[in-house]
């Protein structure tokens, strides 16, 4: 399988999970462990950016695990701004995932405000992965002001309704230059593998797995999953038909077709 | 508009006996659905829906889980002040209650703070009685400057205010309000609220939308239970925050239950109508299946027992190590409290207990750098 490169950095696994909703920071540990990503986002507001010793933060001390700190709470770019520069400063790490959602109901992002955010941060030097609607024309914007990705979502965040933006996505992955991550709405492994067979570069999961009676072996199934829709991505699918058809080719008869010059 | 044009087209007790009178029916078909409508609710806190309390529970624990994942976030209230000009029937604080009254000076709080930061809490809620004078919005404003180095969040459960008072107040860092309605009959509000500013129903009924168009991030709204018929008063409640959701979609609500606590004192009051803890997780299941996305906190008002037994299906918020007196954390004593703790675990003790049901007790969930107030100029 092709690696996947977001800005500068390689990643072996597209599955990208979320640190929140967990039972237990053990649990969380075992299940990023497990899931083999390499990238997880972790919510500015439950860490303690000054505490050395933050819970959350100790355990997710884990070979070959890179943090991704969102925004998660902010309302406006004024606060997405500040809240990434607190992050850059107390975690050193210039990679931000750009959450701004006004709406407290539905967690749905403000395009307006993460566009404008996201070029102000791409101004100071971060690599933005920005959370947004599967609004195709927003995506070609982000990608216009600088940010690494974009991450659409398949459903509302923690709703694990699977892609219901499915069409949008489609759009979103032919027409975008940046690495594509379906964010929010996937709920289980085969939703995971459905977006990658789309040709989506990767999936960010955390309810599903953080909420899974066993979030440790669902953590292994989405790993699988999102493996198993990329392998089949780029062998391409058969293309589906309407009507049935003989698995045995009949191309040699075809070809004596062609010989009679019809 | 605001929410009192809108309970001003309902009868309390027409809407008493439509609950009263919803069937099994009601609430198998209430139990279906994913938005329930008003109607729903109402079948949902019926005595028909006891039968079915199981079926709540079920599902009240499953919405829980998928929105706020297998964590319960804990706070600890501050009492500044317990001075107070109104007399409000049930509460210890009512000014004809010959009490020792006390009102923090920034020694104190600092005092508090220190006392309170023994455990990692982040999230506090102050709270005074209502006396302008002395609690006055510039000594919440000049307490919260204190307050703000020591929390990452600040909520407040003061006398209702202006919108332009709230506004400065967030300047302040003030986070979230909660204001309960105390009962929402009102024909029957002022038996219970015989002086004080309080007595004006209505300013404090607008208070939420006085809030939400100040811009503040959550409002907690609810009833006293106890003092009219538990049903009616949660429809009322149930009612207040749709509206409000669908008025201001950019503030996040909150709804409490607690339930009336004798208190000691001259007269003392002892709550008209009971309630059980069955009735208590009915009413919180109902809540949860009105609305996947509100908080639901439980206070100490409730036993350590009731509380853990509740904690899994539907409540997202938790006191824990509550001092109702002023100066309680630094100094304790048994005197001057507002009513008297039922859960009186340490913060300590409840953070096990949340770990024993199988959730991460969260004892910060908020970073005061991501109010916009808090950005340096």
């Amino acid at each position: 399988m092709k690696e996947l490169v977001i800005a500068d950095k390689k990643f072996s696994s597209r599955l990208f999970v979320g640190t929140g909703k967990f039972s237990s920071s053990e649990m969380m540990a075992k299940a990023v462990a497990a899931s083999g990503s390499e990238l997880v986002t972790v919510a500015l507001k439950r860490v303690e950016l000054d505490n050395p010793q933050d819970d959350m933060l100790e355990h997710l001390h884990l070979p070959g695990v890179n943090l991704l700190p969102n925004t998660s709470g902010v309302r406006n770019a004024k606060e997405a701004v500040f809240a990434a520069q607190m992050a850059r400063e107390a975690l050193g790490t210039n990679w931000i995932k750009l959450e701004v959602h006004p709406d407290p109901r539905y967690l749905l992002p403000d395009p307006i405000e993460t566009l404008k955010a996201a070029e102000e941060l791409v101004k100071e030097g971060f690599i933005v992965m920005p959370y947004i609607n599967a609004d195709p024309v927003l995506c070609k914007k982000l990608e216009d002001v600088g940010t690494a990705c974009v991450m659409p979502l398949g459903a509302p965040i923690g709703s694990n309704r699977g892609l219901k933006t499915r069409d949008l996505l489609r759009i979103i992955i032919e027409q975008s230059n940046v690495p594509v991550v379906v964010d929010a709405g996937i709920g289980a492994p085969s939703h995971a593998a459905e977006a990658m067979e789309m040709g989506a570069d990767a999936v960010l999961i955390n309810t599903a797995i953080a909420v899974a009676k066993d979030p440790v072996n669902m953590a292994v199934a989405f790993k699988m999953a999102v493996e198993a829709g990329r392998m089949a991505f780029e062998a391409q699918l058969a293309p589906q038909n309407l009507s049935a058809s003989a698995t045995s080719p009949l191309n040699p008869f075809l070809e004596g077709i062609k010989d009679l010059q019809l | 508009m605001t929410y009192y044009d809108l309970i001003l087209k309902y009868d309390w007790e027409t809407t008493r006996r439509a609950i009263y009178a919803a069937t099994e029916a009601d609430v198998e078909r209430a139990l279906s659905k994913d938005r329930p409508s008003m109607e729903d609710f109402a079948a949902l806190v019926s005595p028909a829906a006891d039968k079915y309390l199981n079926e709540m529970a079920v599902k009240s624990y499953q919405i829980t889980r998928r929105r706020f994942g297998n964590t319960i976030q804990l706070y600890i209230p501050l009492y500044l002040a317990n001075i107070c000009q109104n007399h409000c029937i049930y509460c210890g604080f009512n000014c004809t209650n010959k009490i020792h009254r006390a009102i923090l000076t920034p020694d104190e709080i600092h005092a508090e703070c220190q006392a309170i930061k023994k455990d990692p809490f982040e999230h506090i809620l102050l709270v005074t009685g209502e006396a302008p004078r002395s609690s006055s919005v510039q000594y919440m404003a000049d307490s919260m400057d204190i307050i703000k180095n020591y929390f990452q969040q600040i909520s407040l459960e003061v006398q209702p205010l202006d919108t332009d008072e709230y506004r400065m107040l967030m300047d302040h860092g003030l986070h979230s309000v909660y204001v309960y309605q105390e009962t929402y009959n009102r024909e029957r509000y002022p038996v219970y609220h015989l002086r004080g500013k309080k007595m004006d129903y209505r300013y404090r009924l607008e208070t939420p939308d006085r809030l939400c168009e100040a811009g503040i991030y959550k409002v907690g709204v609810g009833n006293l239970i106890g003092l009219e018929d538990w049903r009616t008063e949660a429809f009322f409640t149930a009612l207040h925050v749709r509206y409000l959701e669908n008025r201001y979609w950019r503030t996040k609500y909150s709804i409490a239950f607690p339930r009336l606590r004798p208190y000691y004192g001259e007269g003392g009051f002892n709550p008209e109508h009971p309630t059980t803890e069955r009735n208590l997780l009915q009413l919180i299941c109902a809540y949860r299946l009105l609305s996947e996305d509100v908080e639901l906190s439980i206070s100490t008002r409730e036993s350590a027992a009731c509380r853990d037994t509740v904690m899994p299906f539907g409540v997202t918020v938790m006191s824990a190590g509550s001092k109702t007196t002023p100066g309680g954390y630094a100094h304790p004593t048994d005197e001057l409290e507002q009513w008297a703790i039922n859960d009186s675990r340490t913060p300590t003790e409840v953070y096990n207990a949340v770990k024993a049901k199988g959730f991460e007790p969260v004892w910060k969930d908020w970073s005061a750098f991501m109010q916009e107030a808090n950005i340096p100029a």
